[in-house]
């Protein structure tokens, strides 16, 4: 099998697991015990938050341990958007994922004014259209820096700055972006920025909000005051040891894996165009994430070829894995511009820290055969 | 919590744990804190002729920073003058134990115990 | 004896060996994710987790499609009380729990207050157990949801869930059971115990930390609104990916747990008397805090007369336990369940909870029997308030300053 699909889950990188499994047989306690076990438990989380920190350049009591991105974007916007009693207005972009569109849609049923700023044909929104928005109102900008689906980068430097001249909070989803491209010294200049460990090649079950000194949030777990009352419940202290490890295994590389899968994704995609010239890559003329390619194709249904592709060993993926297995079309080739039939067309090959050459010419081969058979109607599955 | 050494050494090897006669008119007696509030010293100083403390004990029902404190301040007073004793002052006490913020009250105990101490013997005294 | 001994079993619990075999695969060769239905390292993971998910729902006699997973209980408790309460806010706006819930369920009851939520923060008996009749007179028409947990995580009181169940079916209003400390310890039957949500803890029970379920009962249906959207995974209660190898180590711990409930228990018992009997016959002035009967095996809660409890901590270091001293605490308050059981504060100072569990060896137990006794006889002798005892004088007799 050869697994092409890094942006819905990453698989584990060598030593993530090491790490894991070192704090599962050290027997170590709960991190809010004083005694031994506690302490020793309370410095495998003090060590893992350090790297996580490290990774995006801030001050250790900026992460909060989350159980993952969906979480960390639940606590960012309903967080915020319950310091403000639900008054206010909270703009977002029409291109997020599921997990921060739905805490905005519960705002908005709870009083707010939710502004979705639509995005052009290259999957990006205008920073202009933002300054428009930008009202006295506003509470918060919730705008991701790479979409999961096409990786298209949102400019980010821009929206930034024109939060900050707004005197207004700017969460950014980094859960797409954070692992990809380097996050050093204020690549994106948010207040708030969502990590997920399992897209990094860490474990899933864990994540990370990044919180700025100023920022007030409300917490949205209660319990036992865990994370500086920022978000309770005993730690995920395996998964979080593995989110430290990933972290800083990944932090010196980040460029270099870039670079390698800047080098991969484009022979792919100029396989790809020239077995099937008629396909589309979305978002080919923004700056897009390093290893994401999404292809429209006319006249081929993208779940029946992600099928097929399966069975002849390749994995990849129809639309977002996350929407457990609801096939509805997806709100991102959509939003820029595409049509229905040719939005359930859309698949995504998302390359990885383990992709090779040898894989990508193998898919390459697959794929065209796959596209040829569906277009004849000869379904072999 | 990680204990500093100082803590440590004081608590696991106190100094003058004890008691001293409290009818004695040379020995002054402080009690301070309350059980309900998880902590309780007892601090008695001998006082010689020349007004020199020359002997201390404390009995402590508290936590290890308060049995520290107490076990420090009975070192502290031995050899001092009663108007040096009453210049300890609580920052010294939490300076040298290096308490974190949530053991200050320890040494504010420890020094109250001081001035309990010195105020039992000097009532005494007038009495006398 | 050089290892430290560990006796904080209600505090986390140990991954078990077996648990981790059955985790480890999990964490390196095999990924996916469990969303992803198209193509075959999804397929694997899904039959993993469906294993899982049977695993957990045996423990409690409930049905696979009841369980929801989560983060952990924490987030089960969130969900449960703050998803039901928004659900059914329309036909109800009070909630009853006792006062002796964990903070994950009086937190969230708190919080629902500031909504315009009604809270009955029901008093519980001395001995730590809810007066079924103070209960009843506590349910409204307004009544939407009882909250109680199975088994007390300071005092290990186990309480009485099959009638507190009767008494809500009948009332008509949901029955929420945190049983973090109950799973695995105590017999649970959702249907004969009428528990219409229950929450677990896998990290209570030799599983991993940060994983969880929450049951959520299907006849009579229970709805509930979720905290979590976004992937619409887990019948659209609680989204977000699921950590396959966490989830696989939580049905295992499930698994084990209930094949040797009855005879760890046995054990478990028997080790926790020779605790007690130990402790008890040498020290006076000590007193057990808690119902004697119903108490899950693995607990032991004593106060020490005249003793601190972070200094009894201190003397016994390479014995961890925990202790309802203010002196542990982040709030500088002495144990909340204590004082709400009529426990005066100066008695929980001197608390100290051992909990055994299932890598407590009756060595360690005669070992910490020794440490204690030798630690609280120094502290006494170090005590203002021991020596007064002995002088005949009464401490409580006297007027303390309160500083």
């Amino acid at each position: 099998m050869i697994y092409l699909d890094h942006n819905a889950t990453s698989p584990t990188r060598p030593g993530v697991a090491e790490a894991m499994l070192a704090t599962l047989t050290r027997q170590e306690g709960n991190p809010s015990s004083v005694h031994g076990p506690g302490r020793a438990a309370r410095q495998t989380l003090d060590e893992a938050r350090r790297a996580v920190a490290r990774l995006v350049n801030v001050h250790d009591s900026r992460v909060i341990f989350t159980s993952g991105g969906t979480e960390a974007n639940h606590l960012a916007i309903l967080g915020v958007a319950e310091q403000a009693a639900f008054q206010g207005t909270l703009i977002t972009s029409a291109v997020e994922h599921p997990s921060v569109r739905m805490p905005c849609d519960k705002a908005e049923q709870r009083g707010m004014t939710v502004i979705r700023l639509p995005v052009d044909a290259s999957g990006r929104i205008d920073p202009d259209q933002l300054e428009t928005a930008l009202t006295p109102d506003t509470r918060l900008v919730s705008i991701m820096a790479a979409n999961n689906e096409t990786g298209v980068l949102q400019p980010v430097t821009e929206i930034g700055a024109l939060c900050r001249a707004a005197g207004v909070p700017f969460h950014c989803d980094a859960t797409q972006y954070a692992g990809k491209l380097p996050l050093q010294a204020d690549a994106i200049p948010a207040d708030l920025l969502t990590l997920s460990a399992h897209k990094l090649g860490g474990p899933k079950g864990c994540g990370a909000l990044i919180v700025g000194a100023a920022v007030q949030l409300t917490p949205q777990l209660l319990g036992g005051g865990q994370e500086r009352n920022r978000r309770s419940g005993t730690e995920n202290l395996s998964g979080i040891a593995g989110f430290g490890a990933v972290a800083q295994l990944v932090a010196p590389r980040i460029e270099a894996e870039s670079l390698v899968l800047t080098a991969l994704r484009q022979k792919l995609e100029e396989g790809l165009l020239k077995s099937v010239p008629d396909a589309v890559i979305l978002g080919a003329q923004a700056p897009r994430l390093p290893n994401t390619t999404a292809l429209a194709l006319p006249g081929v249904d993208g779940e029946t070829l992600v099928m097929t592709l399966d069975l002849a060993g390749f994995a990849i993926s129809s639309g977002a894995a996350c929407s457990s297995g609801k096939n509805t079309p997806s709100h991102v080739p959509l939003a820029m511009g595409l049509d229905h039939a040719l939005t359930r067309s859309v698949t995504r090959i998302s390359l990885g820290w383990d992709s090779t050459e040898h894989a990508v010419d193998r898919f390459i081969h697959a794929f065209h055969r796959s596209v040829d058979r569906l277009r004849k109607g000869s379904h072999f599955a | 919590m990680a204990y500093n050494e100082k803590v440590l050494d004081h608590y696991e090897n106190p100094r003058n744990v004890g008691s001293l006669d409290k009818q004695d008119a040379q020995v002054g007696t402080g009690m301070v804190g309350a059980p309900a509030c998880g902590d309780v010293m007892k601090l008695q100083i001998r006082v010689n002729e020349d007004g020199v403390i020359d002997d201390a004990k404390f009995k402590t029902f508290g936590c290890g920073s308060a049995i520290a404190a107490s076990s420090l301040v009975t070192e502290w007073v031995k050899g001092k003058t009663i108007d040096e004793a009453l210049a300890i002052k609580n920052q010294e006490i939490a300076d040298e134990l290096a308490l974190p913020p949530v053991k200050i009250h320890c040494s504010v105990l420890a020094e109250d115990a001081i001035k309990s101490a010195v105020a039992d013997y000097r009532s005494k005294q007038k009495g006398a | 004896m050089n290892k430290p001994i560990y006796m904080d079993y209600q505090a986390t619990t140990p991954v078990d060996p077996r648990v981790m075999e059955a985790m480890l695969p999990w964490f390196v060769e095999k990924f996916g994710n469990p969303a992803s239905r198209s193509h075959a390292y999804g397929w694997e993971a899904d039959a993993a987790i469906t294993t899982a998910r049977k695993q957990v729902a045996s423990v409690i006699k409930a049905d696979p499609r009841e369980i929801v997973f989560t983060s952990g209980a924490t987030e089960s408790d969130n969900l449960a009380i703050w998803g039901v309460a928004q659900f059914y806010r329309d036909k109800g706006n009070h909630i009853i729990t006792p006062t002796t819930e964990h903070k994950a369920v009086l937190d969230t009851c708190r919080h629902l207050e500031s909504e315009g939520f009604e809270i009955t923060y029901l008093p519980v008996q001395t001995n730590g157990l809810v007066d079924l009749a103070q209960l009843e007179a506590a349910i409204t028409p307004k009544t939407i949801l009882v909250s109680i947990m199975a088994v007390n995580n300071e005092v290990g009181v186990i309480q009485p869930l099959e009638a507190i169940g009767r008494l809500c079916r009948q009332k008509k209003v949901f029955f929420h059971c945190d049983a973090a400390q109950g799973v695995g310890k105590i017999p649970i039957d959702v249907n004969a115990m009428h528990i219409d949500l229950l929450s677990i803890s896998a990290h209570k029970i030799y599983g991993p930390k940060g994983v969880g379920a929450l049951y959520v009962r299907r006849q009579p249906r229970v709805r509930l609104k979720a905290i979590m959207h976004g992937g619409g995974h887990e019948r659209g209660m609680r989204s977000g990916t699921l950590p396959t190898p966490l989830l696989v180590g939580l049905g295992e711990a499930c698994r084990i747990a209930e094949e040797e409930m009855t005879a760890e228990n046995n054990r478990l018992l028997l080790l926790r008397e020779q605790l007690k009997n130990g402790i008890m016959s040498q020290l006076t002035h000590v007193a057990l805090n808690g119902d004697a009967d119903a108490r899950v095996a693995g607990n032991l809660n004593i106060s020490f007369s005249y003793v601190e409890g972070e200094s009894l901590m201190m003397a016994i270091k390479d014995v961890a336990v925990s202790s309802g001293s203010a002196c542990t605490s982040a709030s500088l308050e002495p144990s909340y369940v204590l004082r709400a059981m009529g426990v005066n504060e100066e008695m929980a100072h001197t608390s100290i909870r051992f909990g055994l569990g299932r890598f407590t060896t009756a060595e360690e137990v005669d070992h910490v029997i020794r440490i204690v006794v030798g630690a609280v006889n120094k502290l006494r002798d170090m005590s203002p308030l021991w020596e007064m005892v002995q002088d005949g004088i009464d401490p409580h007799t006297l007027k303390w300053a309160a500083h």
